[in-house]
């Protein structure tokens, strides 16, 4: 091996060792990263918290409350007495919705034309959604339920079904775990984060000290000052990389269906795009604190542009056109179809050229911009 | 025969914006030579090293090092040459052998020679005691010391010092001058393939040339040779001897009381042109050839506003009294 470009490198790793808050930003923020979103950031609603205004008091409107209870998504938290008093526990954000069962609720199920009313906290879209689509799914499924067994009273026994019945296969995730969404991007999200905001540091670092006015009258080659710079952030990314992917394994379960080797190599050609943004944003810094700030404000914007939190699909014309800009995009669709689909290359051939392009294309930039000169 | 340069610069010239940093500066340094630029801040020593070393580009001019052209060759100039930058650029989390060990090996040295040689200008420099303390938690002289240690490591032919003594107290700064003079005048010990480096030649093998940038006069004179640079310009340049003679027979000495009286009465005379406080004493420059008309005007006229005169007499000129001279004849 090259020796300056070794030296250069064992520098650098002296330099990351002794400096223990790089070393714990590299090591311990994936970590809790996977942990904060792997349950904190989960979608998933479950125990909302529901109010329950029983005006009926009747076994058939306790019945009725089972249904609801026996459903995880709802969690009967409070029992009131007036519309005050769920209106004062939806206000207070004690409660989520409330269910009010009528006085004359046994009555009129009986005659087969009973209501029930539900108030919904909607300044929550995505717990209000849920538990719009869940009460109103438990609400006919005990409907149904119903009628079978008056018609069972009846002596008419059959059951009943409706005519159109929608069976629904949810494949790679059947149970719809956040966490084996959310885990492949926070690797994409590290692996972004970590080479960029390294490299633009550990690049503008150099000058910040002075000490780059040394390194430049070495004989190092330009490129030599490059590689040397990057290839560490790169080993330590790749160790974030598995550092997640084996927690993310044995403590999330999620599943690792494509080949390893593929899921490594397409990860380094990521890395190499996000390192390329690092070192571009190091020409444009002087300062390690003007590094950080144009790291971040690529990275923000590249983070709800990658379909990591918001789905794509759903964004206006003119931000999806933006999100084709955005390396972390490409990544986040082969990390997810990788370890979940456990496809091959043929399938991401569309996302392994993009990403390609732009790693060229901000590599090429970067190196341009980057002289080994003060001036 | 034509003589040898390790350092040859021609009409350098740099802009910063506006500003002419350089302008048209050429500067030769022969081995074993102590080549001084002097100047005040902003005078554009710094930028004339870094030009030479290839740290900034110049708008025009030529500069080779050792025969290497430092535009065309610049990475071959590279490893002949050593520099110490005013700021100290070495990596303070790295210990003190770690950096010298950086250095000389990103400049080439193989993993079996840097260490004998690190040792050997640790000690040299007076920091083998400390090989293993940290950069950052040097004192300021010891920087400097280390600075020069890793400038020297790969045994350069040129060196590069710009303002190695500035915050350096004065003992270190003794010790500083006695490590440069000994490096000038010793031989290099040059490895057996470095026959023909650049077209130099082993036979014309003397020593390092060293291009020093400081703001001490004292330092100025124990240069071979000085060069005075002033808005970017070398306005003067000879040996120390050479410049001091630009001003022999010009300098009076004036010692007695009380001192506002004798300034203003050396003032007072149209001859004077400069007058300067040395602790308890006054130098004042007089026209050419009017040394003898002020010194006789002067007696009368300290005694008759009521001074006393102890001495007064020609004295030989010091580097102080030649750079205030340059600085304010190059003002008009």
């Amino acid at each position: 091996m090259n020796s300056r470009l070794f030296s250069l490198i064992r520098k650098e790793f002296i330099q990351i060792w002794r400096d223990p808050r790089t070393l714990a930003l590299i090591l311990v923020m994936p970590i809790v990263q996977l942990f904060l979103l792997g349950y904190a950031a989960t979608t998933d609603v479950k125990n909302i918290s529901l109010a329950v205004w029983d005006q009926s008091q009747t076994p058939q409107s306790r019945a009725f409350l089972d249904a609801f209870r026996s459903a995880n998504y709802f969690r009967i938290a409070y029992s009131v007495g007036s519309q005050a008093e769920y209106r004062m526990l939806i206000e207070t954000g004690k409660a989520r919705a409330a269910l009010i069962i009528p006085p004359d609720y046994a009555n009129r199920l009986q005659e087969g034309n009973a209501q029930v009313s539900m108030v919904l906290d909607g300044s929550d879209a995505t717990v209000g959604g849920t538990a719009l689509s869940t009460a109103r799914l438990i609400g006919q499924s005990y409907a149904t339920k119903v009628l079978t067994e008056q018609l069972a009273l009846t002596g008419r026994s059959a059951t009943i079904t409706p005519p159109v019945e929608v069976r629904t296969q949810v494949w790679y995730n059947p149970d719809l775990i956040s966490a084996y969404f959310n885990i492949p991007g926070v690797i994409g999200m590290i692996l972004s984060f970590i080479t960029a905001l390294l490299t633009a540091t550990a690049v503008v670092r150099e000058r910040e000290r002075g000490t780059i006015e040394q390194l430049i009258v070495t004989p190092i080659r330009s490129w030599e000052l490059i590689v040397g710079k990057i290839l560490p952030y790169v080993m330590l990314a790749f160790v974030d990389v598995l550092e997640v992917l084996i927690i993310g394994h044995w403590w999330f379960k999620v599943p690792v269906r494509g080949d390893l080797g593929l899921i490594l190599l397409l990860s380094g050609l990521f890395v190499l795009s996000s390192l390329g943004i690092g070192l571009f944003a190091s020409t444009v810094a002087n300062t390690q604190q003007e590094a950080m700030l144009t790291v971040m404000f690529t990275m923000l914007p590249s983070i709800f542009l990658s379909g990591f939190f918001f789905p794509l699909d759903a964004m206006p014309k003119f931000l999806q056109i933006v999100s084709y800009a955005v390396p972390l995009r490409y990544y986040l669709v082969i990390i997810r179809a990788l370890l979940l689909k456990g496809v091959g290359v043929d399938a991401l051939q569309n996302e392994i050229i993009a990403l390609t392009i732009f790693a060229v294309v901000i590599m090429g930039a970067a190196a341009l911009r980057f002289r080994k000169r003060l001036d | 025969m034509n003589e040898t340069f390790f350092i040859e610069a021609e009409n350098l010239t740099k802009h910063f914006g506006e500003v002419r940093a350089v302008d048209g500066v050429s500067i030769r340094v022969k081995p074993g030579e102590i080549y001084g630029l002097v100047g005040s801040d902003g005078a554009g020593k710094t930028t004339t090293m870094r030009l030479i070393v290839g740290a900034l580009k110049a708008d025009s001019g030529e500069c080779s090092v050792c025969g290497y052209d430092v535009k065309k060759h610049i990475e071959d100039a590279r490893s002949q040459l050593g520099y110490l930058s005013q700021r100290f650029s070495l990596y303070e989390d790295l210990t003190v052998l770690e950096n010298i060990r950086f250095f000389a090996e990103v400049r080439g040295l193989k993993p079996d020679e840097w260490l004998p040689r690190s040792l050997e200008i640790l000690d040299f420099v007076g920091l083998a005691n400390f090989k293993d303390r940290r950069a950052g938690q040097l004192s300021g002289g010891m920087k400097q010391k280390l600075g020069l240690a890793s400038a020297l490591v790969t045994r350069p032919r040129v060196l590069l010092l710009d303002e190695p003594t500035t915050g350096v107290d004065p003992v270190t700064r003794q010790d500083f001058w006695q490590l440069l003079i000994r490096l000038v005048s010793t031989p290099l010990h040059l490895p057996p393939n470095s026959e023909n480096l650049g077209g130099v030649s082993r036979r014309d093998e003397g020593g390092v040339a060293v291009l020093i940038s400081t703001p001490y006069m004292d330092e100025a004179s124990r240069c071979n040779r000085i060069g005075f640079m002033k808005s970017g310009r070398i306005i003067a340049e000879g040996t120390p001897w050479q410049l001091r003679d630009r001003l022999t027979g010009r300098v009076l000495e004036l010692r007695g009381s009380p001192l506002n009286v004798l300034r203003r009465a050396a003032h007072s005379d149209p001859d004077v042109e400069d007058v300067q406080a040395f602790g308890d004493r006054l130098h004042i420059r007089v026209r050419e050839k009017k040394a003898d008309d002020v010194l006789s005007r002067l007696k009368s006229r300290i005694r008759s506003a009521g001074g006393t005169i102890e001495d007064l007499r020609v004295t030989s000129p010091g580097l102080e009294d030649v750079f205030i001279a340059l600085s304010e004849a190059s003002n008009e």
